[in-house]
């Protein structure tokens, strides 16, 4: 899966930040633009990995962000140090949430995140350990405009 | 409809420095959940919005959405609008409630997405 990657990085996220939460997905999109992804690609790697980043920084401790760019795909890896998902089915049903007032006057925590990232995953895989942490694998497949 | 007419319609006041109002509005989304903004499936042009916090520039900047007005006198902190002018997003207030600038806007002809 993991074949040649042209790009790699890695971000840190910080749970509990709001004002700087986001900043590595538009670090992510911005990255993404210079090289010259399709538009359309960059706006669902861009939504998926923000989604991604909000739910760190909203539910865990910390987390990292890995971008991978390989020649046919692009990967977004989120691993975090936080309580971990009870019951993903439940969790990747939209409108479902756990969210605090403060996350929702945020504007986020309306049950559609994870469902969100799914949608604009081409895979997505989603792993947790409850009171460990969660981690994602989001792939998103380049068409041949890119190459 | 430019974003500079639209701001005169709504007798709106620009926040932003520098960041050009010549820019070309056809679609609009009116929310307050960040969620349901990257939920489309195409951007919007302008975000209406009663929310004023860096989540809303970050959601438009992800999104592909080229400005943002805020309703009901919203003005956002400082570091949002400093955000904003980094992001190229001009924002906008008008003193109108969600209600009334949604429904301004449509009477001129602007549409929903899709």
């Amino acid at each position: 899966m993991n074949q040649e990657a042209i790009l790699s990085e890695e971000f840190e996220i910080s749970g509990g930040d709001f004002v700087n939460g986001g900043r590595a997905s538009c670090l992510i999109k911005n990255i993404l633009k210079e090289i010259g992804i399709d538009a359309e690609i960059l706006r669902r790697v861009a939504i998926a990995a923000y989604e991604a980043e909000m739910n760190v920084v909203m539910y865990a401790r910390r987390g990292i962000m890995k971008l991978v760019l390989t020649p046919k795909r692009i990967i977004i890896k989120v691993e975090d140090e936080g309580p971990g998902i009870h019951d993903i089915e439940l969790a990747m049903q939209p409108g479902y949430s756990t969210a605090t007032p403060e996350m929702r006057e945020m504007g986020f925590g309306a049950g559609m995140g994870l469902p969100n990232i799914k949608k604009n995953s081409d895979k997505f895989n989603i792993e947790s350990t409850v009171g460990k942490g969660t981690n994602l694998e989001i792939i998103i497949n380049l068409n041949n405009k890119n190459v | 409809m430019k974003l500079s007419e639209l701001k005169e319609l709504l007798k709106a006041k620009e926040l932003t420095n520098h960041i050009s109002l010549n820019v070309e509005i056809r679609s609009v989304i009116a929310s307050d959940l960040m969620s349901d903004v990257l939920h489309s499936g195409v951007p919007a042009d302008l975000l209406l919005t009663g929310l004023a916090n860096n989540q809303v520039v970050r959601t438009c900047d992800i999104a592909g959405i080229k400005a943002i007005l805020f309703v009901r006198g919203k003005v956002p902190p400082g570091e949002t609008i400093k955000l904003a002018e980094e992001c190229t997003i001009p924002l906008l207030v008008c003193e109108h409630s969600m209600f009334e600038a949604c429904g301004i806007i449509y009477s001129k002809g602007l549409k929903p997405l899709e």
